[in-house]
């Protein structure tokens, strides 16, 4: 492995680039600035999905795809309980208790008896499954129709300086950068949060020490439940998506691009790497007249390629040896 | 001084190959007990049977109380700690870190435990922010035994805590071995593959072979004999 | 497969007629309905042959297929509808289009491994029909193209009949020092180079093979269909192809008759034996998709296999192009 010690600064160099490009730009035109605002606004709903996967990947290994469908069901919960008369707010909060229950289950149910016997591919087919289901179950209950979420933040226009910011944008940034910031802080500072983590980096070592592992993974999807909840409530509330079955798949693609760009294990990674991408994608639906709302998924699989085959280790990642 | 860990007709294989094939020996209160023999022969597998970590058939009783099916978990939560070949220190996290996980299973303050553990290792105080990882493989070494020492475990097990490592460090790491055991009355079981150190730090040692005892006695008796010396111990 | 000399492969060469026996006479005891789902039988089949040449064999986990089979689609679409080309004329070109895109595919996946890759062709199978909604001159869009309409039995035909050439292509790729270079690369690519496999060549070549295979059965899709639109190669397709490799059993060929069987015939069993309302199909599929995960990891042939060495020891330990660490 070629030591380069220079390559260390090229990352946080362009990023810095990119965060003074940004600056001037919204200095420079009103529209620059309300696009940069609603991109980190979508940004901070992949961030949501994004820190999800990561949880579950870096704990095993497994790409969750269903975490986007799951996400689309804890919305509808909620949705059911605005509907059955609760104000937005407790039914966001009683969402976030009844995801964590519902990721904690769907890994006990559907999870942990395929792993057992299985390989990854397993696993991975089974996460399949339950996206099948999950969406299948979201059609099955509340019928495929596109229902209506009522908007957490009121509409109000802030305006700054002739440049108009809307309170729901301030508030999905607010909102979601504060659960991955909550999520850090258990991890970091809670005796569960170090089982969680030890137990993801070695599970044998962890239950040498007495940590029930998979009680820990159980752990880790209710948690990435939760993260999804928020996502998906975020992006509900959102004027350009509709609460229907498949709300989230393409904001699935855009997370997994936000995870690949932070290497796939490290969250704080995917969270600006989920920043960046809703960032680029809104101004280039802006500006950029031949990029239409179709080509938006495409661009972010090419986005995601790219990092793949040039720095696969993410944004901040090492290089990694392949176990042979 | 009663037994506290029996081992009796104890079998264990990974898939097609069986590793221990009916292993019986005691380890009581207090001491320290080496299992010796060559490479293959079944040492890691046995500590691997008693902390559950791998499956076995045949009885095992800590203190008295069968082991069953238990696993590491578990057995953790019996005072079993079990510092495995490679140390199983976690790398990426900090060395208070590791610490902290050897208290896991502990419940009420752990304040006195660290403080212990800084009598033991007062180097690792100033280090405890330190990423595991990057500790120098003798430094690992004492990390994972002070993370056990955390556990406040009755029973510990030792595998190959030599390895890798350079004799003064050796001699470092068992003269804390020899003081664990004097004053907190922590019983151990050794794997070495070097026989002399163990022999000097045992009371009693069983030989394996092919997954069988094949000799055992006192640490005297064994290095006495000369043929056994020479055939299984090697030197 | 392992192909061992003697009883063993004259007993698969007999069962291989008597089924294809079965296949033939099949659609005579069926309404013309019947026969065109029996033809999208065919289609699943094919497109599982395809990608268990990637996946099942070099090891290369691919959940885009859907996408190789939009583009052997729409070029028999495009070719037919915009210019009036006899349908069947247009699978040689489908299948040319789909290899050229299998190595395009290829050569990036040559750098990406296991989940990369997964994820990679995952977003793949979403981005292509966003492509086709886009460029919608081309391939007409939203409202798609219509294609010329055939009785049953003429898809059922032309649909087993691909299969079968198909199935013995495969065969016969997958026998010889290919098949052995890709099941080495498959269970070590380490190994497998150091013995002088070009591992370059064989990889992007079998994406290539496996995505004109899956071109192939997309042409045949859109016929049984006789309509083209986005919708029709939704990411569901891809994932079906893959969940019905697995399910049959990865590097089996008989797996994919299973597997196409499950994927096509489940979904059809259970709408019409009125499990619960139509709504509850995907909610029973998936469930059964994760309770055969659970039970038969290596998938129905394994099982198969198991059944038949009865009494020797086949090995339980699961190969996965994922790797097989267990945790």
């Amino acid at each position: 492995m070629r030591a380069r010690p220079s390559s260390r600064w090229i990352v946080p160099l362009v990023l810095v680039g990119i965060g003074l490009f940004l600056v001037i730009g919204s200095l420079d035109s009103a529209l620059f600035a309300q696009q940069t605002v609603s991109g980190l606004a979508n940004g901070g709903i992949y961030a949501s999905l994004a820190v999800a996967l990561v949880l579950i990947y870096r704990a095993t290994e497994v790409i969750n795809f269903a975490q986007g469908a799951i996400a689309t069901f804890t919305t509808y919960i909620a949705w059911q309980l605005i509907d059955w008369g609760l104000s937005y707010w407790p039914a966001f909060v009683a969402t976030l208790a009844i995801a964590f229950v519902v990721g904690f289950v769907l890994e006990l149910v559907a999870i942990r008896p395929v792993e057992r016997r299985g390989n990854q591919l397993t696993v991975v087919i089974a996460a399949i499954g339950l996206l099948i289901l999950v969406e299948g179950a979201i059609g099955w209950i509340w019928g495929n129709n596109i229902k209506f979420m009522p908007a957490p933040f009121p509409s109000h226009i802030y305006n700054v300086g002739g440049v108009a910011f809307s309170r729901q944008d301030l508030g999905t940034i607010a909102i979601s950068i504060a659960s991955v910031l909550v999520l850090w802080l258990f991890f970091q500072f809670t005796k569960v949060g170090l089982a969680m983590r030890a137990a993801a980096v070695r599970p044998d070592a962890a239950r040498l020490v007495g940590v029930r592992v998979s009680w820990m993974l159980s752990l880790g999807w209710g948690l990435a439940a939760v993260l999804g909840a928020v996502a998906g409530m975020m992006a509900a509330a959102s004027p350009s998506v509709l609460l229907q079955p498949s709300m989230m798949d393409g904001i699935l693609i855009y997370a997994f691009a936000a995870a690949v760009l932070g290497g796939l294990e490290s969250a704080a990674g995917a969270v600006v790497g989920a920043l960046l991408i809703g960032v680029t994608l809104n101004l280039l639906a802006s500006y950029v007249s031949w990029v239409t709302p179709q080509l938006l998924l495409p661009a972010a699989f090419v986005i995601m390629l790219v990092v793949l085959l040039v720095k696969p280790s993410g944004l901040f990642g090492h290089a990694r040896v392949r176990k042979v | 001084m009663g037994v506290l860990l029996a081992l009796s007709g104890v079998d264990a294989r990974y898939g097609p190959v069986q590793a221990l094939r009916g292993v019986s020996l005691t380890v009581d209160e207090g001491e320290i007990v080496a299992l010796l023999g060559a490479n293959g022969a079944g040492k890691t597998t046995t500590l691997r049977a008693v902390s559950g970590t791998v499956r076995r058939s045949g009885t095992l009783e800590l203190a008295g109380r069968p082991l069953g099916r238990r696993g590491p978990e578990a057995t953790a939560r019996l005072g079993v700690a079990h510092v495995p070949e490679g140390r199983g220190t976690f790398s990426e996290l900090t060395v208070w870190e590791n610490l902290r996980l050897g208290a896991y299973i502990r419940r009420g303050s752990t304040k006195d435990d660290f403080a212990r553990v800084a009598r033991y290792f007062p180097w690792l105080e100033e280090r405890r922010a330190q990423q595991a990882g990057t500790l120098s493989g003798g430094e690992q070494q004492m990390l994972a035994l002070a993370r056990a020492v955390m556990q406040r475990p009755r029973l510990l097990l030792l595998d190959e805590p030599s390895l890798g490592l350079a004799p003064l460090v050796v001699a470092e790491i068992f003269r804390i071995v020899r003081e664990l055991n004097e004053r907190e009355g922590t019983a151990v079981l050794l794997v070495e593959q070097n026989a002399r150190t163990s022999l000097e730090t045992a009371s009693r040692a069983y030989v394996l072979e092919v997954g069988a005892v094949a000799f055992s006695g006192t640490s005297e008796e064994l290095a006495r004999e000369d043929t056994i010396r020479r055939s299984y111990l090697g030197y | 497969m392992r192909t061992r000399i003697g009883t063993s492969t004259l007993v698969g060469i007999l069962a291989t007629l008597v089924v294809g026996a079965a296949i033939a006479l099949l659609p005579f005891g069926l309404s013309d309905y019947h026969r065109s789902t029996g033809a999208e039988v065919a289609v699943f089949f094919t497109a599982i042959l395809a990608l268990n040449i990637v996946t099942g064999y070099t090891g290369q986990i691919s959940i885009g297929h859907g996408a190789f089979m939009a583009i052997g689609g729409y070029t028999t679409a495009i070719l037919t509808a915009h210019h009036g080309w006899n349908d069947l004329a247009t699978f040689p070109v489908a299948a040319l289009t789909g290899f050229a895109a299998g190595v395009v595919v290829g050569l990036p996946a040559l750098r990406l491994h296991g989940v990369y890759l997964a994820l990679t062709t995952f977003a793949v199978a979403l981005a292509v029909p966003q492509l086709a909604k886009n460029y919608s001159s081309f391939t007409g869009g939203t409202e798609g193209l219509a294609l010329p309409t055939h009785t049953g039995m003429w898809l059922y035909y032309v649909g087993w009949g691909v299969a079968g050439v198909m199935f013995v292509l495969a065969w016969l790729l997958l026998r010889g020092r290919s098949g052995r270079a890709f099941r080495a690369i498959r269970d070590s690519e380490v190994a497998a180079s150091s013995s002088g496999v070009s591992l370059a060549v064989y990889k992007t070549v079998s994406f290539g093979i496996s995505a004109a295979i899956a071109a192939v059965a997309g042409s045949v899709y859109v016929l049984v269909n006789n309509f083209v639109n986005p919708d029709v190669f939704a990411l569901t397709l891809s994932l079906y192809i893959l969940i019905g490799a697995v399910v049959g059993g990865l590097g089996s060929l008989w797996g994919v008759l299973v597997g196409a069987a499950f994927v096509e015939l489940l979904p059809i069993a259970l709408t019409s034996g009125n499990v619960g309302s139509s709504q509850s199909v995907p909610v029973i599929f998936g469930a059964v998709v994760i309770l055969v995960m659970a039970l038969l990891p290596l998938g129905a042939a394994n099982l198969l296999q198991r059944a038949l060495h009865f009494g020797s020891k086949v090995g339980q330990h699961s190969d996965s192009p994922l790797g097989t660490e267990g945790r």
